[in-house]
């Protein structure tokens, strides 16, 4: 397919029915309508069902049949949706059902606005539903990575029957860039053998569940997740190193202020400040590989968010106390500017002369 | 010897958690026994509740889903949208259903989703002791109503068949009762035309079925038997609410 100029959320609408989600259970929110409205136009002309279910509990619960009924399937919504999805989200994690979720996340908490921020970190990577259990977490900083990762979110949940959500901040909703998108070699999936299709006399019930009364087969199950995720930690951490050698300051940052941050650390280097950048691109698992292989002359990681300081928390985890960890960003859907982020690696910089 | 009686293929022989007394084993037997002879049991799917009957899933004799509080008619939603040759039902108490899950069983009916659902109400949450349910009668002593239900408090019981009967899209509404042997044929009867509702493609059933629950109640299954005639029969008249056959 050739590159075509697509809109982010119809992008992520195109680039799910290519990877075989005919399923679309949703509620419109701002920012991210746009996407509901595509997969409504699109999903029957593909044989596929859009649904605009009566709230986002109610949809997040149609994915769950859905999931379990063994069809690639997805939802989308923003911020005080996805915090209505949790109970949905978590017995999915827990009956072990594959689904992609698409956060286009504005800013909060409560209503919050309608502007881009990326304040659902914790929600997304420390699960806003009860119960250990994880999402594998896509944060693409462009739309080519988006609907890269869309694709991949549905291989990666088939895979590993686990619930996979693309969080994207507003911008990467509403802007518009080229994108191709590609099919993915798929041949490495096990068989859904555990899905609700009817017995049709030829095996034993199926039941998709979450519920384990007995405490020791609770923990059972807690355990096997705990493996399951252990491997994700282990094969899929994901991120891009931006010029780490000699740095002396290293931003942390994702999504769209990740291209922000590499204005800035252009604009550094004619100032002759040299300045890298580590873009976490899974936000779980972390890639805390990526922090290992910093510069010994790398003494100040400088995180950037459109928050008020979530990731930091990863970083200062993976950072075990080794070099100062700094902070800059802005809010409320408010956009950090290079000249922000420039002023704050001066700080450092000349704090440490 | 010939058999002349067995139990259905409809049920698995797990033994059920149900206490004595209860009518859930009576109404997961009639549901069963519609989907064996409907011939329907295996191209079944079932959505589980939170409540008294969570563990359906091992006693329905087909694949089942186990769903959060209240929203299995969103689940079935999700089942039956993917794979609309299979009869999906959901089995569901007042608690989950009159309560937590009014939204998702308006809405189900709203958009005439062909599926069935078989709910359950006994007037009282069971499983989490016995705490009042929007269904619980005036004046009824529960734990979180010690000094009996007061309407001027909390409102007056919900009447889930009438209130679904005025939606379009809930194509078949009856209210059954298990209290006597021809109730439960009744009962039965009403089962099956709900799943027939479904078979023939034409909405959303629903079979309301009056239930008792002798250890929340505080009775022994006779006195629980009797208490559902003389209290829950009068505020929630048994009868078709909603029959295709008799609108046209």
């Amino acid at each position: 397919m050739a590159k075509v100029l697509m809109k982010g959320n119809e992008a992520i609408g195109a680039a799910a029915i290519n990877a075989g989600c005919k399923y679309f259970f949703g509620y419109p929110i701002t920012p991210q309508s746009e996407l509901p409205e595509y997969m409504s136009r699109e999903l029957p002309k593909h044989g596929g069902v859009f649904l605009q279910a009566e709230s986002e509990v109610a949809a997040i619960n149609m994915v769950y049949g859905a999931a379990g009924s063994g069809v690639r399937v997805m939802t989308s919504s923003s911020s005080p949706g996805i915090a209505l999805k949790q109970e949905g989200i978590s017995y999915i994690a827990g009956a072990e059902l594959p689904c992609v979720i698409v956060n286009i996340v504005r800013g909060g908490p409560g209503l919050g606005g309608i502007q881009p921020a990326q304040s659902d970190y914790f929600q997304a990577t420390r699960g806003g539903g009860n119960g250990d259990y994880r999402l594998i977490v896509y944060a693409p900083s462009n739309l080519q990575e988006l609907v890269d990762f869309m694709q991949l979110a549905f291989h990666k949940a088939d895979y590993y029957r686990n619930p996979v959500m693309v969080m994207g901040d507003g911008m990467i909703g509403q802007m518009m860039e080229p994108v191709e998108i590609k099919k993915m070699d798929e041949d490495n999936l096990p068989e859904k053998d555990w899905a609700t299709t009817g017995t049709g006399g030829k095996r034993k019930p199926n039941i998709i569940n979450s519920l384990y009364l007995a405490p020791d087969v609770l923990e059972d199950h807690n355990e096997h997740l705990e493996r399951k995720y252990k491997t994700i930690e282990e094969n899929e951490q994901r991120y891009e190193n931006h010029q780490l050698e000699d740095a002396e300051v290293v931003i942390v940052a994702y999504g769209t202020t990740a291209r922000i941050a590499k204005t800035a650390i252009e604009n550094l280097e004619k100032k002759g400040i040299k300045a890298g950048m580590i873009r976490p691109i899974t936000l779980w698992p972390f890639p805390e590989v990526a922090f290992k292989e910093l510069d010994e002359k790398t003494k100040d990681l400088l995180v950037v968010e459109m928050s008020m300081g979530q990731m930091i928390d990863d970083v200062k985890i993976v950072n075990e106390g080794k070099r100062d960890v700094h902070f800059v960003g802005r809010s409320g859907g408010m956009i950090p500017t290079p000249q922000l982020i420039e002023d704050a690696v001066m700080k450092i910089v000349e704090g440490r002369k | 010897m010939p058999i002349v009686f067995q139990k259905t293929r409809g049920l698995t022989d797990n033994e059920t958690h149900y206490c004595p007394g209860c009518t859930h084993g009576i109404i997961h037997r009639l549901v069963g026994e519609v989907l064996e002879e409907l011939g329907v049991l295996d191209q079944a799917i079932g959505v589980a509740p939170v409540g008294c009957s969570v563990l359906a899933y091992n006693y329905f004799n087909c694949d089942m889903h186990e769903a959060a509080h209240g929203r299995a008619p969103a689940v079935a939603t999700g089942i039956k949208r993917v794979r609309p040759e299979n009869i999906v039902f959901t089995y569901q108490g007042d608690g989950d259903l009159a309560s937590i899950g009014t939204a998702e069983i308006v809405h189900a009916a709203h958009r005439s989703e062909n599926i069935t659902t078989i709910f359950v109400n006994n007037a009282i949450y069971g499983m989490t002791g016995g705490q009042m349910a929007p269904t619980s009668l005036p004046g009824q002593r529960t734990t979180t109503s010690p000094y009996g239900r007061d309407p001027k408090q909390v409102g007056f019981p919900i009447r889930i068949a009438e209130m679904l009967a005025t939606i379009p899209g809930a194509t078949y509404v009856e209210r059954v009762a298990v209290d006597t042997p021809g109730n439960v044929r009744k009962a039965k009867a009403a089962i099956k035309r709900a799943f027939e509702t479904q078979i023939k493609g034409e909405g959303f059933a629903i079979v309301e079925v009056l239930s008792t629950c002798p250890t929340n109640w505080g009775m022994d299954a006779p006195t629980a038997l009797n208490w559902l005639r003389e209290n829950m029969i009068p505020y929630y008249p048994i009868g078709k609410y909603r029959d295709p056959a008799e609108e046209e």
